[in-house]
């Protein structure tokens, strides 16, 4: 499967000649190359994994294939970056979800980013991305992983910051970048412990099970825990920032500032599921070394879910709600894995994650493309300046309404094939999970259908021009994406990814499924009480709750405390000072002995006068006295 | 005579050609041919270098030559490359290259200008080939006294200042210098041999444990004040703010590598035992230039301060890794060498372009030249990227390989300081990440930009060799990796004995 | 015997210490150089005086002397010179008023 490569380089290559030749050319060609090179890509990926899952199990599990492997930089004897391709059931999945929301996001933005300045730039940034992404989930070891992760940051910095005279976006690109690079510093951290323990970036030799160096590892401690589990914690920071995990979330809705098909692609589908796919990959690892991190990750997981979730219900920015909703369905993902085991039933989360990776992100990015298309039609993010837009957007508000079905959780669409298995192996774990995730999937739906209701229904509002439904190259990756989201729910994921490489049968637990219907649909009408028509209900409620709503509006002031930390912390407690001391203390004591030697000399110049009759004098006496010395003693 | 040589003889002949140019095509023919031929020299020199060793030459140092110079001291012009010297010749051989395109439209004085450009890259080239002590100190001190004259005559903002400032604490430094060279020479006889100033030669006696106790700390300091160590490194923010353009890529470029390189090729390959004792005061100096450089950074105002302080962190790097004694991190520390002076090379040559444009190097005062540069301000955003380490540029190779090697100490204290570099690479982002938005995102602060115009083709050629330089460090390192860690592992012997 | 050698002696001392105290006493720089010239003659005497009372066989003492002569003469020349070009400078030969190499 030599030409995998090409899925990569594609990009790769049309990010170059449009950064380069991008000027030269005119708009429409620039993103009609870009566009066909991304579909080429689309296309070898889907034979990829065609060609994959057909070919025969050896021992009941599709074999990793490496068809490209080359040593890119030497460390030591064994520690070396190499630059490969690695394919798995997961890789495999990720490049089909990769390229397909890319490609969509690239049809898309035809029409959403028509006639902007800098649309070459744009698709040549969008290519950067789908290519380190790309990279990043194919890596062979876990320094690829790395630098990929580094090149998707840097993507997503780009692209946050489009817009680059608009002060908040220069602010967001900023902060994102920032902020993931103090989790990619854990992530680095973690590989210098975990490499220099295991002698190996490999993932295939790390995750074998029986790398003599990490048993001999296993027993060493450092401050009570294992030093794997040090390293595995650590590079779980480093998801965990990418991922937007509580408390390293506070980049992502703010990066909410670039272009939407962007914020579809990146913050939706594809880079912030980078950290479950870390774990993911490295599973055999944390259930083998670090079983303890793996729970913490799960609780982790668990609450960043439901306080995202808190918040999306109050948010009036609907690309912020959605920028919540994401991080809480991660969330779920990271519960999946961290309640999951190893192995046939015991490793039903982590299937389900994998699962809700992949049908999170197509419906995921057809909300966003949705609400893209809102705001094409009504030149606002606000929730207030829509309503009752259904007329309008007809095509829009039918697929907005399949994404928010499927996201919470009613049949046949595919999120509730996905969260439900999530909430099946939460409850297996322990009940408390379980409830605690059931209570947080009522507040997706809720809230996702507050956002439904006051951008499709309520209280209309006046515009300047009438909304009307975006343009064909908008429409068609909706209703792409909306068809898969209808039917993603009925592919046998377990048959192609699970915990062990064992096909697994996915069998819906009843109880379960029943339960979180039922509880999705109380919700659902919930919101349709209070938003459905205009409703006091939900300013009543506000006015009874107004701390929590408040401080909910307010994202619970994680900003506030971030901002304390940057501009109070670092700039004024630490670096000012640093810069001070360094400009009056260090290099003032240098100024201290070159003005020492100033003011010696200045005292001493005396001496040389320039008068020569007192030189005479000098002489004179000087004479005399050594004379007298040697006559007289 | 030794092809090497050619490095000395060819900016002689330029300064010989500039003495006789008669106007400003002349000069500038006469430097462009030269720096030409001797990056050609250097590209030629590293692809003999690598057919040597691939044919199977495992001498230390190949192409020696020697002469007898002054018999009574038995002072030889001696010298030879390893893959180290290679590597930072091909380094200055491409900003002397690009620094006399970035000095291209110089209007003062521009023959004097560049016969003092000469003499510093004739000094530097000659401490990167020789393998005398003598001769090594010789072309050391003649690489700093033209930095005098460079910066007081051709400099901004308070140059008189800057360049006594700089100037006086470098030769404080190689005082330090001469002492330890010294007390080395005096120490060369340890089998009864004649006294003998040449390293290889050195290298092969036991210098006694007490007089390395003494001399290694100063040859270190020596060369560590050039290497900008805290706490001696005041000179180069004051410096670098003063000095013309090409003069800023050449110092922060190759003559601040002359401190770790002289820094490893004689304070710790001559002195092993004593580098094994004495490194943890260094580590905890280099480590606390790491990250006191960055944090400095975050807070000024001025673009070169800003970059004089992150050559402070990442020439820490530098010697932090040179003192982790072990081959990766040597390894990482000489692609850090060669990848910082890309690096600040390029962003120095960029802060002259734009400064002389805008005659303001005050971040407050610029605003939006994305709009107005556009060429420029992305080759400041990928100068900005590489410093920050991005896979694909070369630092993030540089780092990683320190990183990765001063990881294999395992007692807590290499651990500790190790981690603690490694947070660099976050407050690196962030100083750059600020500048990137002040300077060229936003709106445009000052209206009389607006007609500013971009760069023009001499400086986009410079721009474009270093990027490419970079670029391709970055992308392919191995061949360059390779070369050099084959040349630690004399150093490396050195210090398990 | 004629002279005594005392006499000549006391006679080149006198001349040494009045070209002592000129130099250190006179201000104008004609009057020093002229102190200096005395200081010079005083020790020309004793070569001479030495050389023929000491080793009377001998000329080195005398050659001394008129090498020495004509080295003041030269040197006077030289000094006459500067102080003309001083002169021409500055108008004025004080000796006080010549410091300006000193900074």
């Amino acid at each position: 499967m030599e030409y995998t490569i090409f899925i990569i380089l594609l990009p790769l290559f049309m990010f170059l000649f449009l950064g380069l030749a991008g000027n030269k050319m005119k708009p429409v060609s620039a993103g009609i190359l870009g566009t066909a090179s991304l579909a080429t890509s689309a296309l070898l990926s889907y034979s990829t994994a065609w060609q994959y899952f057909t070919t025969p199990r050896i021992e009941g599990v599709f074999p990793a294939v490496t068809p490209i492997n080359i040593e890119w930089l030497r460390f030591t004897e064994h520690l070396h970056i190499d630059l490969g391709i690695l394919l798995d059931p997961i890789s495999v999945m990720m490049l089909v979800v990769i390229t397909t929301v890319s490609l969509m996001v690239h049809i898309y933005s035809f029409g959403y980013m028509h006639g902007e300045k800098g649309f070459q730039r744009y698709y040549a940034f969008l290519s950067l991305f789908t290519f380190s992404m790309l990279g990043l989930v194919v890596a062979t070891n876990i320094f690829q992983m790395y630098i990929f992760w580094e090149l998707v940051g840097v993507s997503s910095y780009l692209l946050i910051g489009f817009y680059y005279t608009k002060p908040a976006a220069i602010a967001a690109s900023k902060k994102a970048f920032i902020v993931t690079r103090f989790a990619d510093l854990g992530f680095l951290i973690g590989i210098l412990v975990l490499s220099f323990y295991s002698k190996t970036f490999n993932f295939e030799a790390l995750c074998s099970g029986d790398l003599p160096t990490l048993s001999a590892a296993a027993g060493q401690t450092f401050m009570g825990c294992s030093v794997l589990a040090w390293g595995l914690g650590l590079c779980f920071v480093g998801g965990a920032g990418k991922s937007a995990m509580f408390p390293l979330h506070i980049w992502l809705p703010d990066a909410m500032e670039g272009p939407t098909p962007v914020s579809a692609l990146i913050h939706a589908a594809t880079m912030v599921v980078a950290g479950v796919y870390l774990v993911a990959r490295m599973f055999p690892l944390y259930i083998d070394y670090a079983p303890n991190v793996l729970v913490w990750i799960g609780y982790i997981g668990a609450f960043t879910s439901l306080y995202a979730a808190i918040v999306a219900c109050v948010q009036t920015d609907i690309k912020r709600v959605l920028a919540f909703s994401t991080i809480s369905q991660i969330g779920f993902m990271f519960v999946g894995l961290g309640v999951s085991g190893m192995g046939g039933h015991h490793g039903l989360g982590y299937m389900a994650a994998m699962f809700h990776l992949f049908t999170h992100a197509m419906f995921k990015a057809l909300l966003f493309l949705g609400a893209g298309a809102i705001i094409h039609a009504v030149h606002s993010n606000e929730m207030k300046d829509m309503g009752q837009l259904r007329r309008q957007l007809p095509i829009t508000h039918i697929t907005f309404l399949i994404a928010c079905l499927a996201i919470s959780g009613i049949p046949p669409f595919s999120g509730f094939f996905s969260k439900d298995e999530i909430l099946a192996a939460a409850f297996q774990f322990s009940p408390v999970m379980g409830w605690f995730m059931s209570f947080v999937a009522a507040l997706t739906a809720f809230y996702m259908f507050r956002l439904y209701y006051n951008i499709f229904w309520g209280k209309a509002s006046k515009h300047e021009h009438t909304p009307h439904e975006a343009p064909a190259s908008m429409t068609t990756p909706l209703i792409i994406l909306a068809a898969i989201t209808c039917v993603a729910g009925f592919i046998p994921f377990g048959e192609f990814v699970s915990s062990n490489g064992q096909p697994y049968i996915i069998h819906i637990d009843s109880t379960v499924a029943i339960t979180s219907v039922v509880i999705a649909l109380i919700s659902i009408s919930i919101a349709t009480i209070f938003y459905r028509k205009t409703s006091v209900i939900p300013e009543r409620l506000a006015r009874t709750f107004h701390g929590l709503y408040t401080a909910a509006s307010h994202r619970f002031y994680i900003d506030e405390v971030y901002l304390f930390i940057t501009k109070n912390i670092i700039f004024k407690h630490i670096s000012a000072p640093i810069a001070w001391f360094d400009r009056h203390i260090i290099d003032g004591a240098m100024n201290l002995l070159a003005t020492g030697t100033q003011k010696t000399a200045y005292a001493i110049r005396g001496f040389q006068s320039g008068q020569i009759q007192q030189y005479a004098w000098v002489f004179l006496v000087g004479t005399l006295l050594i004379i007298s010395l040697l006559l007289f003693i | 005579m030794n092809f090497l040589s050619l490095f000395v003889a060819i900016p002689l002949l330029m300064m010989l050609g500039l003495f006789i140019a008669r106007n400003m095509t002349q000069i500038r023919t006469v430097m462009a041919t030269g720096s030409a031929l001797l990056l050609i020299l250097a590209s030629v020199l590293t692809c003999i270098y690598l057919s040597e060793r691939s044919a199977g030459n495992t001498a230390e140092m190949l192409f020696m030559a020697d002469t007898l110079w002054y018999a009574p001291l038995n002072i030889h012009y001696a010298v030879g490359v390893d893959g180290i010297s290679v590597a930072m010749l091909l380094l200055s051989a491409i900003i002397v290259f690009t620094g006399t395109f970035a000095s291209w439209r110089m209007a003062v004085l521009p023959k004097e200008y560049f016969m003092w450009f000469c003499l510093l890259s004739l000094g530097v080239f000659g401490f990167f080939i020789s393998i005398d002590l003598f001769t090594m100190f010789m072309f050391y001190e003649i690489a700093l006294i033209p930095m005098y004259l460079l910066i007081g005559v051709w400099g901004s903002g308070r140059k008189e200042y800057a360049a006594m400032k700089l100037t006086l604490m470098l030769m404080g430094g190689s005082a330090l210098l001469l002492i330890g060279i010294l007390g080395i020479y005096f120490n060369s006889d340890a089998q009864g041999g004649p006294l003998t100033m040449n390293l290889l030669q050195i290298a092969q006696v036991n210098i006694p444990i007490e007089a390395q106790r003494i001399f290694f700390p100063l040859t270190f300091l020596g060369f560590g004040v050039l290497g900008a160590l805290f706490p001696f490194h005041t000179w180069s923010p004051d410096g670098h703010a003063s000095a013309p353009t090409a003069v800023s890529m050449l110092h922060a470029g190759v003559l601040m590598k002359l401190g770790g390189y002289g820094c490893f090729r004689v304070a710790i390959y001559l002195m092993p035992e004593a580098a094994h004792e004495l490194s943890w005061i260094f580590i905890i100096l280099t480590s606390i230039s790491v990250v006191y450089g960055a944090f400095s950074a975050i807070v000024q105002k001025d673009l070169k301060y800003i970059n004089a302080y992150s050559s402070v962190s990442h020439c820490g790097l530098v010697l932090f890794a040179i003192l982790m004694l072990n081959q990766t991190a040597m390894t990482g520390a000489v692609l850090q060498m060669l990848s910082h002076g890309l690096m600040t090379a390029l962003f120095f040559a960029l802060i002259g372009m734009i400064y002389g444009r805008t005659h303001t190097r005050n971040i407050d005062e610029m605003g939006g030249l994305m709009k107005i540069m556009p060429f420029l301000s992305v080759c400041y955003i990928i100068a900005g990227l590489a410093n920050l380490g991005l896979p694909g540029l070369s630092g993030f190779v540089a780092e990683m390989t320190i990183f990765v090697g001063s990881f294999q100490n395992t007692d807590l204290f290499h651990r500790v300081v190790t981690i603690l570099a490694c947070t660099s690479i976050v407050i690196t982002a962030v100083y750059i990440l600020r500048v990137v938005g002040k300077l060229l995102y936003g709106k445009v602060v000052n209206e009389h930009h607006r007609k500013l115009t971009d760069a023009t083709w001499d400086e986009r050629f410079a721009v474009i060799c270093l990027i490419f330089a970079i670029a391709g460090l970055g992308l392919a390192p191995l061949w360059m990796s390779d070369m050099i860690s084959g040349s630690v592992l004399p150093v490396i012997s050195q210090l398990m004995n | 015997m004629g002279i005594q050698v005392e006499y000549y002696l006391i006679v080149s001392t006198i001349m040494l210490f009045a070209g002592i105290y000129g130099f250190l006493t006179r201000r104008n720089l004609l009057a020093m150089l002229i102190s200096v010239e005395l200081i010079l003659n005083s020790a020309d005497i004793n070569f001479a005086v030495f050389n023929r009372y000491l080793f009377p066989d001998k000329l080195e003492g005398f050659f001394f002397t008129l090498f020495s002569i004509g080295i003041s003469a030269a040197e006077t020349a030289v000094a006459i010179a500067i102080i003309i070009n001083i002169y021409r400078n500055i108008q004025n030969i004080q000796v006080k008023d010549i410091d300006k190499m000193k900074h």
